[in-house]
Parts: C-alpha cells; structure tokens; sequence
C-alpha cells in the first residue's frame, strides 16, 4: 500500500429487468478512507459492491480507480481486493494452491514468504496443504481473506465481512479491516450498522425509497 | 515517453500472456483432479466406437461413411465434455473470482487453450480407436487427415470455448449447448467430413487446399468474433 489510490463512483444506476436497483449513486475516496454501505435485503447493496470491484457494469455511471497508473486492466485488478459470499475458492485446490493460483493468474510473481505469512494470519497454516473443499464454512471465509490480501491491494472491498466466522475469526478480520483503515481505502457492505461511526462515509440504500 | 509507453505495454503483454498461461495449467490440474471431462469423453467415445462396431458387424461400410461417422463420434465426445470449462466455474461460484484476477480476453484464450488440449487428445484417441476397430477406415493420404485433425480440433475448440460461456448462464445448460453447437460447427463438420474423405480415397494434398483453406477462414471468424463477444457474455 504505497502512494494514494483513490476510487470515485459517479451517478450509479443499476437495472435488472426493469426493475431499478438503485439510481444517484456517487461518491468519491481518497485513502486512508473507509465507507460502509448499507440497505436492507435486495436493496442492491452485493449489486453496488460488484459494479465497485468491476464485476458487473452499471446501467448508467462509472467507476474509476485511479492514483495506482490504472493504465491497463491489471492494474485495476491489482488495486482491490474483494471478500464475498459470491467469490468462491477452488475447492480442489488447497489453501496456499489457492494463493498461487491468484498470483499466477494476475500474472505476478508469487511471493512465499508473505502467503505463509498470511494464512498464518489467518490461522490456517498447519491445514495449508488440505484440499479447501475439507475446509470448514469458517475457514473457507479465511481463505478468502488471505485471497484478498495476497497481491497486497490498496482498496479493499468486503461484502458481508463477518459471515460464517467464529469469535476467533471476527477477531482477526476486525484487525485486517483496522489496518486497512490506517493505510487504504475500505469499502464495507452489511446490515450490521453497529460500527456505523467507525467509517467515514455511508452510502444507504434504503434513503429515498 | 514513448519508450515509457512501449515498456508498459510490454509488460501488459508479458502479464497476460502468465495470466493465459495460469488459467490453461489451472483448468489442466483441476482436471487431472477431478477427472470429470476426462471420463466424460472417454466413455462417450467407447460406447459410440462400439455401438458403431455392433452395428456394422461383418457388413462394412464405404469409406465416404466411415468418414463422416468419425467426425459423429468427435462432435457429440466433444459436445459432452467441452462445456465443463465453463460450466463448473458457474456452479462452483468461481466465475466471479476468475472475473475478479485476470481480463476477460486471457480467460477466453486460457479456457481456449484447455479446450484445444482436450479436443486434441479426443481427437488423437478416437482415431486411433477408430483406425484399430472400424475395419474398412483406412487413410491413403496421411498428411491430409493430418492437418485436417489439426485444424478441425483447433475449430471445435475455438467454436466450443464461446458456445460453452454463452450456454454457462442458461438454466437448460446440458441440452443446450449440442442444439446451438450444432449450427455454429455445421460448416465445420461438413469440411472436416469431405477433407477425410479425399484422405481416404487417397487424394494428392493440393486437391484438399480448398478445405483447409475454409477450416483456417473458419478458425480466423470464430475467434475474432468470440475475442469481440467475449466481455459481453463474460461479465454481465
């Protein structure tokens, strides 16, 4: 996490066979920067948090990272780093395999040392070897974790943190998330709006409706 | 600034070619895991060869016949492990984590380059399986079946990579992809049926360079047409 990154979404409109998810959506970060979005079921908070990651493209508006020489599609990959009940591991593959496989596929180099480092993090090293599919629900949101965090991205996006987790691991994913508020940018999808205060900007899905 | 330029676009290069590569050795490690495609076309091709086989008994059948039930064989083994590329990566939810890794066009060329694998070693069982069983198959003009499984399974691949990522997103995945795949191959099969056919009968090879000619327009169309496609069928 090195230099600024910034992330600004403009005029957000996202349309689902007619139906519209949410409309005016625009906000605009610059790190060390942390926003939480919230909303009801179905009010399109997974839907906001996919368009924010470049998973799926707005209706009408735009999303841009910039700050990181965002010149090719790589380096918007680079800049996020994503934890979603919809972003699954290869579950025949193992945890540090896991690792690899992400490195390799954004065609970076892989380094050991700080994977290692990670699933320690984690607290899955002794099982980094095991086939993810043993893994527990628990631990399978572990590895998402440390998929996350393994190219070191700037902005990091969760989408239901706490999800599956045990105290343990609540405990863990609270000090990445600290972290990441020192340094980078984080973005936070729930309904839990406890630590609401913690972050400093909000986008409600449910105003206006 | 213009070398800065050309450097970054280099490296880009270099990246996504890793990245192609990443994906082919990933879908190929997977496979060897799970061996799902693996047993799909094996079996397919078993059971058809004999099938065939039985029902040819002692009869035989002429060459232009055998030629084109070879090719029948191929298309419904490759109809039936093909689309797993795609598939598997919807039904495990890991299509959105690739989508998340790597651009949409090293993912078309990765899975492209698994399916080609897969297609060639189809191809290269099938016949030798064909060629051992079906008595009355004999080749007179190696070099034309030669390159005509080389660019037929270079077609099938091409056309079964973007089939398999439209029909990943369909609900009737199973069914639909032979009835759309069938149309899409229809001019391939028909070519890849006539070039056996002069192989059989022992053509020279420039009378097959018409066909060739077609396979390679063929090839050049489907993966042009599946790189400018592949984004909108991919990402939304």
């Amino acid at each position: 996490m090195t230099g600024r990154t910034s992330i600004t979404g403009t005029d957000l409109k996202k349309v689902f066979n007619r139906r519209v998810i949410f409309e005016n959506i625009s906000f605009a970060m610059e790190s060390p920067r942390t926003m939480l979005i919230s909303g009801r079921n179905g009010s399109g908070k997974s839907t906001l948090v996919k368009i924010v990651a470049g998973l799926l493209t707005p209706t009408k508006g735009s999303v841009v990272v910039d700050g990181v020489g965002s010149a090719s599609e790589f380096d918007r990959r680079a800049s996020i780093g994503m934890v979603s009940p919809y972003l699954q591991m290869y579950d025949e593959f193992s945890a540090e395999e896991n690792l690899k496989l992400a490195m390799a596929v954004r065609g970076a180099p892989y380094d050991q040392q700080y994977a290692h480092d990670l699933l320690k993090r984690v607290a899955l090293f002794p099982r980094k070897d095991d086939p993810v599919r043993t893994y527990s629900s628990g631990m399978k949101q572990r590895v998402k974790y440390a998929f996350a965090l393994i190219h070191r991205p700037p902005i990091l996006i969760l989408d239901e943190p706490m999800s599956n987790l045990d105290a343990e691991g609540i405990g863990i994913v609270r000090a990445i998330m600290g972290e990441h508020r020192n340094g980078g940018i984080l973005i936070v999808a729930t309904n839990d709006l406890s630590d609401l205060e913690r972050y400093d900007q909000h986008v409600d899905l449910n105003a206006g409706r | 600034m213009i070398n800065t330029s050309t450097s970054m676009q280099a490296a880009n290069a270099r990246r996504w070619l890793r990245s192609v590569v990443a994906i082919f050795l990933k879908d190929w490690r997977s496979e060897l895991r799970t061996r799902y495609a693996f047993s799909a076309l094996g079996m397919f091709v078993v059971t058809t060869i004999a099938i065939i086989l039985f029902s040819l008994g002692s009869e035989g059948a002429p060459p232009d016949a055998l030629s084109g039930m070879l090719w029948v064989v191929i298309f419904f083994a490759a109809m039936s492990g093909l689309a797993r590329t795609f598939v598997t990566e919807e039904e495990r939810g890991t299509a959105a984590t690739l989508q998340l890794l790597s651009p949409g066009s090293a993912v078309y060329f990765g899975k492209l380059l698994f399916n080609l694998a897969l297609v060639t070693l189809l191809n290269v069982v099938t016949v030798s399986l064909y060629a051992l069983f079906i008595s009355g198959f004999v080749i007179q003009t190696g070099s034309i079946f030669a390159v005509t499984i080389i660019l037929g399974s270079i077609g099938f691949a091409a056309a079964a990579t973007i089939i398999a990522a439209i029909i990943a997103r369909a609900s009737t995945k199973g069914t639909l992809y032979p009835v759309l795949s069938f149309p899409i191959l229809l001019p391939l099969l028909l070519t890849v049926i006539n070039a056996t056919r002069l192989a059989a009968d022992g053509a020279f090879f420039q009378e097959a360079a018409g066909e060739f000619q077609l396979l390679i327009s063929y090839i050049v169309v489907v993966i042009t047409a599946s790189v400018t496609v592949f984004d909108y069928v991919w990402k939304d």
